[in-house]
């Protein structure tokens, strides 16, 4: 199976690039997205497999961006990362088509099952399709 | 919170209860003894007065008809027919007919020698002319003696009537035996110590008295005499520590004054029987309204009591729920502001541990060094992560998950996560559940999350060697379900007890408990729509009761 394609987008610089840094060391091909519009921008340009998502960022918040995403890309599998337990924005971002919802500071090998779990549902519905 | 003083004012209530209700009461009832005692008394003294005048009306008619008598026959007589004895004795015969206290009758010169006589006494040489009568008779016409006892020792009065026939004068003089005044009074004597008698200007007694005296001596009396007045008096006396009711008068035709003294006592049964009643009737009604008093005071200060607990411990409920959700508003956003830079430490940690795959890391001498440094950053962020979490999920105002669950199961699968910890402890885990016992709707995972919190708390308490008592009761009369955790650990004292439920309040050493177990399970059990109530002695251990309704 090839590695994933992955979209971190978070506000959190230093969190953010860490976290893209890992993956690739991985061999996954991830990217960083500061913000909502930066992301739908790459997405414009180049296909991705999976997205982190964070929920509370400056501007355009995570769950606008996750509208936005599976308007353009349904196909994109999304993965919500908060450091708030907002049910809430939770229960609405999975009722929006989400794939997992995962709470900050999240356990790396947790992070890494998620994507591989979402990458795996990516490619059956690319099957069914 | 300022609790009243029940005992305070129970005693207000009652002491200004019977203030208001007795002051009437007895005010009533001493009004209606005086309004009823003063009646009474009225009624008995008009009787009284009514009963003298009658009798000074008889005695002076009588006297009026005894003078009347004399006259009309001095007057129908001439000077030979009054003298003759024959004539005399034959009209002295006539006059015992109409009045048999004609004792004799005499016909009498104006030298005082008898010049006729008729009569049971041998009086035909006796001499009056120096008697007071006869003085007074020669100078007025009419006289009525007082009684006397004169020349034939026995009480009397005489009658004489002077009688003018042309030139010649002579008297006619009759004699009245006294009795006649002693049957008048008699009659009227009443009670026990009542008395009726005749005394003349000077005090002088004219009728034997029942009590203190006889005829013609002196009569001491308990009122001031003054000269003649009209009508009659009426006064209540007291003599020798005794009321008695006199009423006296002044006779009309004659300078004597008829006196009666009732003693009233017989006469007072009545009203003092009224008196009793009424004392009787009051200290009933006195009995009555302290005991209904009491009695009500005793209810309503019970409920208010009652309510005001109830209230106490309302406002004590709803100070917690105000409480738990500001501080869980404060630990939301805390929470947040602490993971974002914890998920940042936890991959920094986490990019050097994958830099430190690389072999030309691996050949730095403090390679162990940093890699256990790494490792213990790690861990720590983890134990952090737990504090951050937990608070999110005591924030949570999640909705519960409600499904049928069975507390008996429940309580059973949760032991089981702790029995090992348990047994290295020594603690021994016993359960008492209720059988039948019915579902309750509720959210499995959060029921779980407080009895394990509850049982791992008593588990710490403990420390080692002890007992847990898991016991659950099925109450059906508030269709409720209760799960007690009873353990033998060091217990709470009594100043902690009221701050167990409150978040980040803990007795264990920083670091090892958040002190947010209880209160979430407090926020959860609320909910749930039940309960956590929690009683402790200090030494002897702590039980808490969780409650949650049945299905």
């Amino acid at each position: 199976m090839e590695k994933a394609r992955i979209l971190v987008v978070d506000d959190e610089k230093d969190f953010n690039e860490t976290v893209v840094k890992r993956l690739n060391r991985r061999g996954y091909q991830a990217l960083t997205a500061l913000s909502g519009p930066e992301a739908l921008g790459i997405l414009i340009q180049r296909e991705f497999d999976v997205a982190l998502l964070d929920i509370m960022m400056p501007g355009m918040d995570g769950i606008e961006v996750l509208r936005e995403m599976k308007k353009r890309h349904p196909s994109m599998e999304v993965i919500l990362l908060t450091g708030h337990a907002s049910v809430e924005s939770g229960v609405q971002g999975m009722s929006m088509g989400a794939n997992a919802y995962l709470l900050k500071p999240v356990d790396f090998e947790e992070l890494l099952a998620a994507i591989t779990q979402a990458h795996e549902r990516k490619l059956l519905g690319a099957v069914d399709a | 919170m300022k609790t009243l003083d029940f005992k305070r004012l129970r005693l207000i209530i009652i002491l200004f209860t019977l203030g208001f209700s007795l002051l009437p009461l007895l005010v009533l009832g001493l009004t209606v003894k005086q309004r009823f005692s003063s009646a009474y008394q009225n009624a008995l003294q008009g009787s009284l007065r009514t009963l003298v005048d009658s009798k000074r009306n008889a005695i002076d008619l009588f006297l009026t008809e005894r003078l009347a008598q004399l006259s009309t026959l001095a007057g129908a007589l001439t000077y030979e027919e009054a003298t003759d004895p024959e004539n005399l004795g034959r009209l002295f015969s006539q006059l015992q007919t109409t009045s048999r206290y004609y004792i004799d009758l005499g016909v009498i010169g104006m030298d005082g020698a008898h010049l006729a006589y008729a009569g049971p006494y041998q009086l035909g040489e006796m001499n009056y002319k120096n008697e007071e009568w006869f003085a007074k008779v020669v100078a007025k016409g009419v006289h009525v003696s007082d009684v006397f006892m004169g020349f034939r020792q026995y009480p009397h009065i005489i009658i004489a009537v002077l009688r003018r026939e042309g030139n010649k004068s002579w008297i006619m003089r009759a004699t009245i035996d006294s009795d006649i005044f002693e049957s008048f009074v008699k009659r009227v004597q009443m009670g026990r110590k009542g008395d009726a008698f005749l005394v003349n200007e000077h005090l002088v007694l004219q009728t034997k008295p029942r009590f203190g005296g006889n005829i013609m001596e002196d009569m001491e009396l308990p009122f001031r005499t003054e000269a003649r007045f009209p009508g009659t008096r009426v006064q209540d006396l007291v003599v020798n520590h005794r009321h008695y009711l006199y009423a006296w008068t002044w006779l009309e035709n004659k300078d004597w004054m008829l006196v009666i003294r009732e003693d009233p006592e017989d006469e007072l049964r009545p009203l003092f029987e009224a008196e009793y009643l009424i004392w009787w009737l009051l200290a009933g009604g006195v009995a009555v309204i302290i005991a209904g008093t009491v009695l009500v005071t005793n209810t309503m200060v019970r409920r208010l009591e009652h309510a005001e607990r109830e209230k106490a411990s309302l406002d004590a409920n709803l100070t917690q729920s105000g409480k738990m959700a500001a501080l869980g508003k404060m630990a939301a956003g805390v929470a947040h502001e602490i993971n974002n830079p914890l998920a940042i430490i936890r991959e920094q940690a986490g990019w050097i541990k994958d830099l430190m795959e690389e072999p030309e890391v691996q050949a730095i001498p403090q390679y162990k060094e940093i890699a256990d440094s790494v490792h213990r950053i790690e861990h720590h962020v983890e134990r952090a992560k737990n504090v951050t979490h937990r608070m999110l999920g005591f924030a949570r105002r999640m909705e519960p998950v409600m499904q049928e669950v069975d507390v008996n199961k429940l309580l059973a699968e949760t032991v089981q996560f702790l029995k090992t910890e348990a047994l290295l402890r020594n603690i021994d885990i016993r359960m008492s559940l209720a059988d039948p016992m019915p579902a309750t709707h509720s959210d499995s995972n959060q029921l779980q999350q407080v009895f394990l919190n509850l049982i791992d708390n008593a588990i710490d308490a403990i420390g080692k060697n002890g007992e847990l008592t898991l016991t659950t009761r099925y109450d059906a009369s508030h269709n409720e379900i209760a799960a007690v955790f009873t353990d033998t650990g060091c217990g709470i004292p009594p100043d902690k007890l009221d701050k167990i439920f409150d978040p980040f309040f803990t007795t264990k050493k920083p670091g090892e408990g958040t002190g947010l177990g209880l209160s979430i399970s407090f926020g959860i059990i609320e909910k749930l729509g039940g309960h956590i109530n929690v009683t402790s002695t200090v030494g002897q251990g702590t039980t808490f009761t969780v409650i949650i309704p049945a299905s």
